[in-house]
C-alpha cells in the first residue's frame, strides 16, 4: 500500500481527486483528456495499481468503479493505438529458431552498459528508483494471463512464474529480492513510493505490461512480451552486476542481479519454447501478437533508457 | 482435447543451454560438484559461460557456427 502520487495534468487531477474522495462522493463523469503523455501514463499506472495493491486511504472498490474502468479503458486503448503505430509488423523470422537473432538484433542504448563501466553512485541510485516500478511488482502482470492459456503454454508459464516466486521460498522471491536490496542501498522498498519521479516513458513500460496481463485477448502480446523481457536479461544483468560491485554496493542488491543471469538464462528458453511456440501452435492466429508483444517490450525499454541515459547527459 | 505430451525432463535447447528438471548434482569438467538451485535449471553447452556449469546467456553472442 502506498501514497498517490501528485497529477501530472487535468486528467490526473480529475482521477486522483475522486479516487480520494471515495467512498463519500460518487466518481463524477470524468470528461478531461490527458493533456500530455506524462497525464495519460500516470493515470493509467495509477488505475492500474488499483488491481495489485492500491492506494492507503483509497476505497478498494475504486478497482471497479464504471467510471475509472472506462477511463482505464480509454487510455489503454490510446496506449495500445500510439505501440501498434509505431510496430513495423511481423518479421519474416521464424519464431522457434529465429527469435533470439532478432532480439540480438533490436538496437539500442544499454543502460547495463553504462552501469557496468561509468555510472555514478547517483545515477544507479537513480536508476533503482525508476526501475522500482516494475521491480517491486516483478512477474505479477503475468500471472493474469495464466488462465487464457492452452495447457501445455500455461503448465510451462506457472514452472517459470514458481521461480519468479522463489519456488515457495518467500525469501527467494525475486521482487523481494529487489526490495532487500534497495533497502540495504538507503531507498525506501514500498511500491509506488518514487513513482512521481518517473517519466512516462517508465510508466508506460509498466502499463503495456499490466494493458497485457488484464486483457485476454492480448495474451499473445503478454507472452511475446515475457519472452524479450527474459531474452534481453541475463547478460545485462551481469554487467549491472558488476557495476554495482564497482562501486560498492551493498550484496543484496547485487545478488538481485547474479540470481537474474542464472534464472533468466532458463526462463528466456522456456518462455520462448514451451509458452510463445506452444501457444502459437495451439492459436496460430495470435503469432503476430506475440511478435507485437516482444517488440513493445523492446521498444519502451530503448524508449526508457534514451530518457534515463539523456538525464544524465550519459551518450544513448 | 489436443494431444499433450508429459514434460521432459532433459530438454536440448537448439544452439543453447540443456534444460535439466529436478534436482540434480553436477559434475563439471575439473570435477566439481554442483547442485541444482532451481526448479529448472540450464546447463551449458557452449562451454563460454562465465557461471559454468550453468548457462548465462553468452551462447547468444557466438556466431552460430560456435552454438551447440
Ligand atoms: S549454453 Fe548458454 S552460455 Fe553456454
Ligand atoms: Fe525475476
Ligand atoms: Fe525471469
Amino acid at each position: 500500500m502506498t501514497d498517490l502520487p501528485k497529477p501530472r495534468g487535468p486528467l490526473s487531477v480529475a482521477v486522483l481527486g475522486a479516487l480520494r474522495d471515495l467512498p463519500t462522493a460518487p466518481v463524477p463523469r470524468i470528461e478531461e483528456a490527458p493533456e500530455s503523455d506524462d497525464d495519460a501514463a500516470l493515470t493509467l499506472w495509477v488505475l492500474h495499481e488499483l488491481s495489485y495493491g492500491g492506494f492507503d486511504g483509497v476505497d478498494e472498490a475504486a478497482e471497479s468503479e464504471p467510471e475509472l474502468v472506462r477511463v482505464r479503458g480509454m487510455l489503454e486503448r490510446r496506449l495500445e493505438a500510439d505501440l501498434r503505430s509505431r510496430w513495423p509488423g511481423v518479421p519474416d523470422v521464424d519464431l522457434a529458431s529465429g527469435f533470439f537473432d532478432w532480439v540480438a538484433g533490436h538496437d539500442g542504448p544499454s543502460i547495463a552498459r553504462h552501469v557496468q563501466t561509468s555510472a555514478t553512485r547517483e545515477q544507479v541510485l537513480d536508476l533503482m528508483r525508476m526501475r522500482s516500478v516494475y521491480h517491486l511488482k516483478e512477474a505479477d502482470p503475468t500471472m493474469w494471463v495464466i488462465p487464457r492459456l492452452p495447457v501445455s503454454a500455461k503448465a510451462a508459464l506457472v514452472e517459470l512464474q514458481y521461480d519468479e516466486y522463489g519456488a515457495g521460498d518467500p525469501s527467494r522471491l525475486h521482487s523481494h529480492l529487489f526490495a532487500q536490496g534497495m533497502a540495504a542501498s538507503g531507498l525506501r522498498p514500498e511500491r509506488g513510493v518514487y513513482v512521481d519521479e518517473a517519466p512516462f516513458e517508465v510508466l508506460d513500460q509498466n502499463n503495456a505490461l499490466s494493458m497485457f496481463g488484464l486483457q485476454g485477448r492480448l495474451r499473445g502480446a503478454a507472452v511475446g512480451h515475457l519472452a524479450a523481457f527474459e531474452a534481453t536479461s541475463s547478460m545485462p544483468s551481469r554487467r549491472m552486476a558488476q557495476g554495482l560491485e564497482r562501486l560498492g554496493f551493498p550484496e543484496e542488491l547485487i545478488g538481485y542481479y547474479t540470481e537474474h543471469v542464472e534464472a533468466d538464462a532458463v526462463h528466456e528458453q522456456v518462455a520462448l519454447r514451451d509458452v510463445c511456440v506452444a501457444l502459437v501452435r495451439e492459436e496460430p492466429a495470435l503469432e503476430p501478437d506475440v511478435w507485437f508483444g516482444a517488440w513493445a517490450c523492446l521498444d519502451l525499454e530503448v524508449r526508457a533508457a534514451r530518457r534515463i541515459l539523456g538525464a544524465w547527459g550519459a551518450a544513448a | 482435447m489436443t494431444e499433450v505430451a508429459p514434460r521432459p525432463d532433459v530438454e536440448l535447447c537448439p544452439g543453447g543451454p540443456m534444460l535439466l528438471r529436478g534436482d540434480h548434482v553436477v559434475v563439471d569438467d575439473e570435477g566439481v560438484r554442483h547442485a541444482t538451485k532451481r526448479p529448472v535449471s540450464a546447463v551449458c553447452r557452449c562451454g563460454k559461460s562465465a557461471s559454468k556449469p550453468w548457462c548465462d546467456g553468452t551462447h547468444k553472442v557466438l556466431p552460430p557456427k560456435l552454438r551447440p
